[in-house]
């Protein structure tokens, strides 16, 4: 008896341990978009989260218990990568004991690598501020950078579940086609947007403005990371003189405190946009994520 | 011993083979591939535009050349970026080097060289206030790298107020076990406690709490093996053991074998998108042979008589850490609370070369203790402001002479006392990567005498980001 209970208890313990093999895969993003591309690419197949939200500042995560629990978990990391999780991501993947997600494992997708970068740095020095040393980044507000994100992403998903592969490479399709019909409307409706100067708080937009034609005239902040200072916001006024903008730009994670001033000073709108999928209300997906930044972008034309 | 040798077979049977990882150059290929693709894609979107714009829009507004111009560029642009080759140099292999540059400027009203902390057997190590003036704070220089797919490797070295340099950590840690494990080896800071895991430049005060002053003369490091495991829960829980050469205080180690052990567990979870937690509980055991301090002799002034302890030696630590900033973007505003619970017990013999009396020996069973609870705020971007209090306890003495020749008397600094200190602090932090800080504690180490410190301090870091623990 008390043989077949040790058994038993044995048999529990390896259940216990095995159950996440039989579960469908776990599928955790840095940021918030690429839980939603993958969510596009896997559907209910996937477990889809997101380790970090749109009202959250993905250079700045707090290497949450949680978040170590969660990356312990997961079968498929999906982050940006060039730098912008280095405050945190190493801490969370040193601490998971889960080899499959290590970098150079198939369990770790980095979509940076997959698209044109801009602002490469041709001298790196921290007296230009929290440089990123690989490129600007924050790739993900041109909606053109989701095509080869999303087909390396599905061919990925495709590797790891070999009996989904088919699925995941038909809803990327899909995805694809969806995207490419919206993208056409959505640089249809800001045609208007074409040329029109702007202040940005971080250089946190720079694809943005690249895909839609506009010019980042200045930064809030007055290097990459250093917060808005008095003596900058005044010298930026003094430049807006010259070379006036339309409007000022922040997420939903930076203060608005220096964009309110801006605003006032120079009498331009101080406009939110979110910067990923979840910085807004009506941000709930890829698509309404850039309806959203449009419509506001537009909203601040008038 | 079981469940470690379940857990071990289990993980074990689990493993799952490996899915057939494609070769690099295959995946450096699709790389490629995808990023021709997006190029194609981009130019083509680009040149849509460039006829959308050439053909104006029904609206009827009027196409300037400069529109053309700006799109012809940023073409120009995205083609230079795409032709650029990959950075690649042998350079790209070296270690990630990152350097902190501390110093202090302290105004002690006690002359730091007569400090003591009452009822506690001396430490050593890196306890006190520290110096008088200017001095270099806990200026170091970290490399780490992964050495290969199985294994990370890092030092710390770490210029002390002794101007001496030493290896402060030497470690390497697997990063393939499966299921959850994770192994180091080397020399590193314990994870007996929560506070002594983390790099001095890292703590929300100059100094570190008196109870790792009073337990163990500053963080406890240990060389040997640590393993831990991480369960497969929603939960963070984490199990781990260490065996260590048992060196350090309280330790005191001679011998072959291993010389300390500890057993560590922690969990913690999120309340909530605005605020997380951990908690953990530690046990360190280890026994000191031949472990000496210096007793002052009560009859004589400048003489001190060698006292040594033998026996064991057991600690315990539990503590809370609550983190809070809302929507968990600190950009603005976080608050931090954090306490931690020491409890020690040791069982052995004092024996104190006498010189007025003679030699003597007495059983000795020590039972000293002690906390702190201190919390920081972000009250606005760059500055944060923290208030902490410190509290010890000697306990009970409890010594027996054994021949006679020693009295309670003989072992002054033992007289039972309970150190307490409050502190204060103010920091500004221009970036994440500079850092000044004015501290001001009131600190009763000792019976008699009541320190006002004044610390200026500064921290900057150079060199690789280095990421932060919860
Ligand atoms: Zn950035």
């Amino acid at each position: 008896m008390k043989h077949l209970l040790s058994r038993t208890w044995f048999i529990g313990v390896l259940a216990a341990l095995c159950m996440p093999a039989q579960a469908a895969l776990n599928v955790l993003s840095c940021e918030a978009e690429w839980a939603a591309l993958a969510s596009e690419i896997g559907g209910k197949r996937l477990n889809v989260s997101s380790a970090t939200t749109g009202q959250q500042d993905p250079h700045r995560i707090e290497a949450r218990p949680s978040l170590i629990a969660r990356v312990r978990n997961a079968d498929l990391l999906v982050c940006t990568g060039l730098d912008l999780e280095a405050g945190w991501l190493p801490v969370l993947l040193q601490q998971s004991g889960n080899r499959r997600i290590q970098p150079g494992q198939p369990g770790n997708f980095v979509a940076g690598n997959l698209v044109p970068r801009l602002e490469l740095p041709t001298q790196l020095d921290r007296a230009q501020g929290d440089v990123h040393g690989s490129g600007n980044p924050h790739i993900q507000l041109n909606p053109h950078n989701l095509v080869p994100v999303g087909e390396a992403l599905a061919t990925r998903l495709g590797e790891l579940d070999p009996a989904n592969a088919e699925a995941y490479r038909a809803a990327y399709a899909d995805f694809r086609a969806r995207l490419e019909f919206a993208m056409q409307r959505w640089e249809q409706q800001a045609v208007a947007l074409n040329g029109v100067g702007v202040i940005a708080h971080h250089k946190d937009m720079v694809y943005l403005f690249d895909w839609l034609g506009m010019r980042e005239i200045g930064n809030l902040e007055p290097k990459p990371g250093l917060e808005p200072s008095s003596a900058h916001l005044a010298a930026l006024l003094q430049q807006l003189r010259q070379d006036p903008a339309r409007m000022v730009l922040h997420t939903p994670y930076q203060s608005e405190r220096a964009s309110q001033w801006l605003s006032a000073q120079a009498s331009i709108p101080a406009v939110m946009i979110p910067n990923t999928v979840g910085g807004t209300d009506a941000a709930t997906d890829l698509f309404t994520l850039f309806e959203d930044i449009i419509s506001r972008l537009l909203g601040g034309l008038q | 011993m079981s469940i470690a040798l379940a857990i071990g077979v289990a993980s074990t049977l689990c493993a799952r083979a490996a899915g057939a990882t494609g070769s690099e150059a295959e995946q450096l290929r699709a790389e490629l591939a995808a990023t021709r693709a997006a190029f194609e894609t981009r130019i083509a979107a680009l040149e849509a535009r460039l006829g959308a714009i050439e053909t104006p829009p029904t609206k009827g507004e009027p196409v300037r050349s400069e529109q053309l111009d700006t799109i012809e560029s940023r073409l120009q642009q995205v083609e230079i970026v795409a032709n650029q080759p990959p950075q690649t140099s042998a350079n790209a292999f070296n270690p990630q080097m990152s350097v902190i540059l501390a110093g202090t400027w302290a105004n002690l009203d006690e002359n730091p060289d007569d400090y003591m902390l009452g009822g506690f057997v001396p430490a050593g190590g890196e306890g006190g206030p520290g110096e008088r003036g200017f001095s270099l704070g806990e200026t170091e220089l970290t490399l780490s790298a992964s050495i290969d797919p199985l294994f990370y490797g890092q030092v710390t070295f770490a210029v002390d107020a002794g101007d001496e340099i030493s290896a402060e950590e030497a470690l390497v840690r697997t990063s393939a076990l499966p299921d959850g494990f994770t192994a180091q080896f080397g020399r590193f800071y314990s994870a007996l406690a929560y506070q002594n895991a983390q790099h001095a430049h890292t703590w929300d005060f100059s100094d570190i709490p008196l109870v790792y002053q009073a337990m163990f003369g500053g963080q406890y490091k240990t060389e040997g093996l640590q393993l831990k495991w991480l369960a497969p829960l929603e939960q963070f829980v984490e199990l781990g053991v260490e065996f260590g050469n048992g060196d350090q205080f309280p330790g005191q180690d001679d011998g072959n074998g291993v010389g300390a052990y500890t057993l560590f567990a922690s969990t913690g979870n999120d309340i909530g998108a605005s605020a997380s937690w951990k908690g953990g509980i530690a046990w360190l055991g280890t026994e000191a042979g031949s472990r000496v301090y210096a007793e002052p002799d009560p009859s004589r002034q400048d003489v001190s008589n060698p006292t040594e302890f033998n026996g064991d030696s057991t600690t315990w630590n539990t503590y809370l850490v609550y983190k809070w900033a809302p929507n968990g973007n600190g950009q603005e505003h976080h608050f931090t609370l954090q306490g931690e619970y020491f409890d020690r017990h040791e069982d052995g013999v004092m024996l104190q070369l006498n010189t007025s009396r003679g030699n003597g020996r007495s059983s000795y069973r020590g039972d000293p203790s002690g906390w702190y609870l201190q919390g920081v705020y972000q009250f606005m971007p760059r500055w944060r402001v923290g208030l902490r209090y410190d509290s010890l306890d000697s306990g009970t003495l409890r010594l027996r002479s054994l021949d006679g020749v020693l009295r309670d008397a003989d072992f002054p600094t033992l007289a039972t006392y309970d150190p307490d200190r409050t502190t204060l602090m103010l920091d500004y932090s221009p970036t994440e990567y500079s850092r000044l800080r004015l501290q001001y504690a009131h600190d009763q180490s000792a019976p008699g005498a009541t320190d006002q410190q004044l610390y200026l301090q500064y921290l900057m870091s150079l060199g690789a980001h280095g990421a932060h623990q919860f």
